[in-house]
């Protein structure tokens, strides 16, 4: 029986000894982040969309604005390249997306609204109508969920997509097929859709 | 008879079978493998197997794209599958999977295949836009049979039809105004350009050369940009040759022969078959054409260079269709006939070559070029594609799209007024007014 013990400690010690090992000093040796720790799909949500919000702001107010509305340089329109003239917003976040997606399927992105000018891009999952109508009501609170699509489970988180530049409102109430023409400058036009691919 | 023997005989027959089989696939007569008779856009390499198919692999959607990636691109492919790659596509895309070419496209069906080579039913729009109603209710009559037949949309490349082209170039223009096509900007690559004219006497010929192809050379542009008789006969070595190959051509026209391969007369160069003859179209051909051999000389004479002559006469020495035949009695014809003789605005000849290889203006190298499309069915598939680059020069937007929708008179070569009108520049128009 002793030995029957001594044999159960000295197994215990080999198997601590090598959880010491794989988990205890497999890390980066430099001290700094572990690259094989994984971040959560809600982290890495919400790291996309600061860039995606980042970089659609400043398109539509250093660029679009900018050149548009007041230098006068040049003006952004739906036919940029017809009219020789700057993509939309809108669209040079979609195109962004398109290009992304040919690149990874790990995640995709989408700027969907409840008042579309293109009803394709209005909301068509219950997590999306969710989504939006939540960030409708409050923008300051991402809306994150998960859905099974195509037997496919997803990640999914709703920003608000407000209006930073007059232009985006002076368009989206001037078009012909906007459903909603009383927008104002800081309104949620819709939101900015991420998905993360699960498994 | 006994067992054994007729064992022998099926297994010696099964071999044998297996033995000439695989003798065929591997380079003898592919033919006996066709399940079906191809589509007029492919017929011409249907032999050529690994074009499209991977073995044990099916069609891949790569196979697709080699060949029609960059059309598709330069026609800004409004249903691009980039556009469907978003998830929340899924449900449309499990009723129909428009990323993959082969949805609508299969080979070999030739019962269920329509023009374009589509083999869905030809209202599959109403899988994704069962209710364009209600965003569009000028629809409201149509049905989904209609959308692309009467000369409204296009699948792929919508850059002529789209609702503020349609309201731009449909507001109370002339059916028709007196336009050139624009001069066409030398294309020339190689070195030594800035040599001085030849002439006649110039000529590094052999003594096989006769005075009238000495004569066609040298008042030919090659002459006046000093291409000499050894540029293109002693280019590939110091060996001369009589008949060089397209290759030289290339040498210096960079551009032209991307075109070329790319349509039906040179595609079997690009499968690396023998290049085309005549006897090889589905449309009717001049009998006395039928073993020539496509390559860049068919068309253009080699020593003359006369585009004149590559832009209608090199066309109807081979086509002999209804539309090429009508040509000679369209007023098409009657303005290039003004041209040749002196009495037309230089560019205001309308020729084949006109409509079928039109010239495009690209940006090349930092210099914009204005280049001949060598592909002549690069606006033909669908003809809608015509309108941009070659119909809207001289004729308003709504004649060119009711004449091209119009197969009776596109028949005739357009002699006389389309019989039909298309709506939709009208529901356009009553939208935005």
């Amino acid at each position: 029986m002793t030995h029957l013990l001594s044999n159960c400690r000295l197994w215990l010690m080999v198997a601590g000894a090598l959880l010491t090992v794989l988990f205890g000093c497999g890390g980066n040796p430099s001290g700094g982040p572990d690259e094989s720790v994984g971040i959560s799909a809600k982290v890495m949500a919400d790291a996309l969309h600061a860039v995606m919000e980042s970089d659609r702001t400043v398109y539509a107010t250093r660029v679009v604005h900018r050149l548009q509305d007041q230098e006068k340089v040049i003006r952004a329109s739906e036919h940029w390249r017809d009219d020789k003239a700057l993509p939309l917003p809108a669209q040079m976040f979609r195109m962004g997306a398109e290009e992304a997606s040919n690149k990874t399927d790990t995640f995709s992105y989408s700027l969907l609204s409840k008042w579309p000018i293109n009803k394709k891009n209005a909301p068509r999952t219950e997590m999306e109508i969710a989504g939006l109508d939540r960030v409708a009501k409050d923008p300051s609170k991402p809306f994150y969920g998960r859905e099974s699509l195509g037997g496919v489970e997803y990640f999914m988180a709703v920003y608000a997509d407000q209006a930073v530049s007059p232009a985006c409102v002076t368009c989206h109430n001037a078009h012909q097929d906007s459903p909603r023409n009383d927008f104002e400058l800081g309104d949620t036009m819709g939101g900015i859709v991420i998905r993360i691919r699960l498994r | 008879m006994h067992p054994r023997f007729l064992t022998f005989v099926w297994i010696m027959t099964t071999v044998g079978l297996a033995a000439y089989l695989a003798i065929q696939i591997s380079g003898g007569n592919r033919s006996l493998f066709l399940p079906g008779r191809t589509s007029d856009g492919h017929h011409q390499i249907e032999l050529a197997c690994d074009a499209c198919h991977t073995p044990f692999g099916g069609v891949r959607q790569e196979a697709c794209l080699e060949c029609h990636q960059a059309e598709l691109a330069a026609a800004e492919d409004s249903h691009a599958g980039s556009k469907f790659a978003d998830p929340r596509n899924a449900g449309d895309l499990a009723r129909l999977d428009v990323r993959q070419c082969i949805t609508c496209h299969i080979e070999h069906r030739p019962e269920i295949t329509e023009a374009m080579g589509l083999t869905l039913p030809v209202d599959f729009c109403h899988h994704c836009h069962a209710n364009v109603v209600v965003e569009r209710p000028t629809h409201r009559d149509m049905s989904f049979d209609t959308c692309a037949s009467a000369g409204c949309h296009n699948y792929h490349d919508n850059r002529s039809l789209y609702e503020d082209f349609l309201v731009r170039h449909g507001n109370g223009l002339p059916a028709t105004i007196p336009a050139a096509l624009p001069e066409r900007k030398a294309w020339i690559l190689r070195e030594g350009v800035d040599r001085l004219p030849l002439t006649a006497g110039d000529a590094d010929r052999t003594t096989s050369a006769t005075p009238e192809l000495i004569d066609a050379w040298a008042g030919s542009a090659h002459a006046s940009a000093a291409v000499a008789c050894s540029d293109c006969h002693r280019s590939q070595g110091s060996l001369w040759a009589d008949h060089p190959s397209d290759r030289v051509c290339g040498s210096c026209h960079e551009l032209e022969p991307q075109g070329f391969v790319a349509g039906k007369h040179g595609m079997r160069r690009s499968a690396d078959f023998n290049p085309m003859t005549p006897s090889q179209a589905r449309l009717p051909m001049q009998p006395d054409s039928m073993s020539r051999t496509l390559n860049c000389g068919a068309c253009h004479d080699v020593h003359a260079v006369n585009v004149r002559h590559a832009a209608v006469d090199a066309c109807l020495s081979c086509h002999a269709d209804e539309h090429s035949l009508a040509y000679s009695g369209s007023p098409h014809f009657r303005l290039w006939q003004a041209v040749l003789s002196s009495e037309g605005e230089p560019g205001s000849g309308v020729s084949c070559a006109s409509c079928h290889l039109p010239r495009e203006r690209r940006r090349v190298a930092g210099e914009d070029r204005i280049v001949v499309q060598h592909n002549q069915n690069a606006n033909l598939r669908p003809n809608e594609k015509m309108i941009r680059d070659v119909c809207l020069t001289c004729h308003s937007l709504t004649l060119a799209i009711d004449a091209l929708a119009d197969p009776d008179l596109v028949r005739r070569n357009f002699v006389g007024l389309p019989s039909r009108h298309v709506r939709s520049i009208d529901m356009a128009l009553s939208r935005k007014n």
